[in-house]
């Protein structure tokens, strides 16, 4: 059975391959008047969920671009599946699904056409219509590629990455242009890819969408890593006790009553703001609330928040992610 | 027929692999061959006008080809015309758009490979090229056309065909891989006029002031009309000099077109 003996293959090569996903070491790629990617450095494991945050310019694109061997590295290695993207295209293009950010489909192909062909050129591709269907396209099989919504090309694009069952898949800005619906549907997708092994890459400017999506977050700017972890990493650890109260309170008398390492601060008048390296604890709160009954201050709207991977952005780098 | 494997399309498990060569170029050609029968603009530069400036310089004698038949001497010419319109004209605006839209970046990370590319689309061409040939003698035929050819035209008319479409399809792509979209789109209907006008297509070459003859007869469309005009009108051996002419377009095009090709 050649399925049979395609399917032990395809297990022998995950097996036998534990390279990571991807590893970019140093990676600098310069344009004739900019720094695009600036000694980049980053992993992404096998069989995970890893996306590349960023604001626009920050380098992703061309970072993913050089990892799909469309571009080559000014100085830095950078290994995919262990092999180098620049010279091993020919060994690594079966494996490897790509999404480009926008384009890449003949305007005048219908969607079910288009599909039907990319699956002519792999091996053991996936059923054309049955992926056409799961990206909710049947509808649209004989629509050509220019006469389909923004999100339908999208899903179309999406589902060509994916047709030859690769190893890899790298998405620039999947779900950009997309309605919500459409944005929860490719999320979805992307989770089953993950349940069945296959490593993702993705590049968004939605911090909802890496924190919903991805086993690692690798956020960058001005073509630099400036921070990596999981979300609960990246937006964990410190917590936040936010109130209101009367303005002027003594933020450091309040501060002196709380365990080392806190922090509180009044921004804007009477909004306070207590942050705490460990999280926030029930005890924090007790020690919040002692200080206010003490001074016959009455908190309102009181909460506790962990942060978001837009504070963490923010705290990072100064500006805001969608700025 | 079926490529695809039997699973549930749910089941995204990896089991990458190539196809083999053969049937990517197939899938490849078909596709390519299938965009251009269904462009409308595509046929009218390969279809339509080459069979209607055939009827219509046949039927009235709108140019004096000299002493004998108007289509003995049209029909070789249309051959030519028809040959630049599809490996040259066709070729160049198809492949700059699918630049310009990314469509060459987005194959280029598939298994089918450059060669491979390049492959399909020559063999897409040299398929449109036998539907014109059909046609364009179909239609010569009905016009009463008479060809005065040895038996070894089954031989030279072929080898001058491929040679011409070597030569253009190298001009093509050196136009549709530098240029703007637009400005091939431009450009390649501009030179696909003045070769028409230039190269002995429809009017013959005997019209032109005798000192600039030898320079028309070095321009691909010149040499590939009178190649073919000698060996399907004058019984012709084999048109050396129109052939040399062909090879040394073919290979000053497609080694340039190599050296500048920019994908996206």
């Amino acid at each position: 059975m050649p399925a049979g003996r395609n399917r032990r293959r395809a297990h022998r090569l995950a097996i036998v391959s534990t390279a990571p996903a991807v590893e970019v070491a140093s990676l600098v790629k310069r344009y004739r008047h900019a720094l695009a990617v600036d000694g980049l450095t980053l992993t992404a494991a096998r069989g995970e969920v890893t996306s590349i945050l960023g604001p626009n310019g920050a380098g992703k694109t061309t970072t993913i671009e050089i990892c799909e061997g469309y571009r080559r590295a000014d100085a830095g290695t950078v290994r995919v599946l262990g092999l180098d993207p620049a010279r091993d295209s020919r060994a690594l293009r079966p494996r490897v699904g790509v999404m480009l950010q926008a384009g890449g489909v003949p305007p005048a192909i219908p969607a079910g056409e288009y599909l039907r062909l990319l699956a002519r050129f792999h091996a053991q591709p996936l059923d054309p219509a049955g992926l056409l269907d799961r990206v909710g396209l049947t509808e649209a099989a004989r629509t050509p590629y220019k006469r389909l919504s923004g999100g339908q090309q999208q899903r179309l694009a999406l589902a060509a990455a994916v047709i030859g069952r690769p190893e890899l898949v790298f998405l620039d800005e999947p779900t950009a242009g997309m309605d919500p619906q459409a944005r929860h549907a490719t999320w979805d997708l992307i989770g089953e890819l993950r349940m069945a092994g296959v490593s993702v890459i993705l590049t968004t400017h939605f911090m909802d969408e890496a924190e919903q999506l991805s086993d690692q977050v690798a956020i960058i700017d001005h073509g630099r890593l400036v921070a990596g972890g999981t979300p609960a990493e990246l937006c964990g650890g410190v917590g936040q006790l936010r109130f209101r109260a009367d303005g002027g309170l003594d933020t450091d008398g309040l501060v002196a009553a709380l365990p080392d390492g806190s922090a509180a601060k009044e921004s804007p008048a009477g909004h306070y703001v207590i942050e705490v390296p460990d999280g926030v604890s029930p005890q924090l709160l007790a020690s919040v609330t002692a200080w206010c009954a003490e001074h016959s201050v009455l908190p309102t709207s009181l909460r506790i928040e962990s942060r978001t991977l837009e504070d963490v952005f923010l705290e990072l780098t100064g500006r805001e992610l969608r700025s | 027929m079926t490529t695809a494997a039997p699973e549930a399309p749910g089941s995204f498990a990896p089991a990458p692999g190539a196809a083999p060569m053969g049937r990517m170029i197939t899938a490849q050609t078909a596709m390519e061959t299938r965009m251009l029968l269904r462009n409308g603009e595509q046929l009218t530069v390969t279809m339509v006008i080459p069979l209607a400036l055939l009827a219509m310089f046949s039927l009235e004698p709108i140019v004096s080809v000299g002493g004998g038949s108007r289509i003995d001497f049209l029909a070789p010419g249309i051959i030519a015309l028809a040959v630049m319109s599809t490996a040259f004209t066709s070729q160049a605006i198809a492949t700059g758009f699918e630049r310009r839209y990314g469509v060459l970046k987005r194959l280029g990370a598939e298994p089918l490979s450059r060669v491979g590319l390049i492959s399909a689309k020559t063999i897409s061409v040299i398929l449109i090229e036998l539907l014109q040939a059909v046609l364009i003698t179909a239609v010569a035929l009905g016009l009463g056309w008479h060809p005065h050819a040895r038996g070894l035209a089954f031989l030279t008319v072929p080898l001058l065909v491929l040679a011409g479409t070597a030569a253009f399809s190298g001009l093509a792509l050196l136009m549709a891989g530098t240029l703007r979209a637009e400005a091939t789109l431009a450009l390649a209907n501009l030179i696909y006029i003045a070769l028409l006008g230039l190269g002995g297509v429809v009017f013959p070459l005997s019209k032109f002031p005798a000192a600039a003859h030898p320079y028309l007869t070095l321009l691909p469309t010149g040499a590939l009309a009178t190649g073919l005009r000698a060996v399907l009108a004058s019984a012709a051996g084999v048109p050396v000099r129109d052939l040399i002419v062909l090879v040394v377009w073919a290979v000053l095009g497609i080694g340039l077109a190599a050296r500048t090709f920019r994908w996206e």
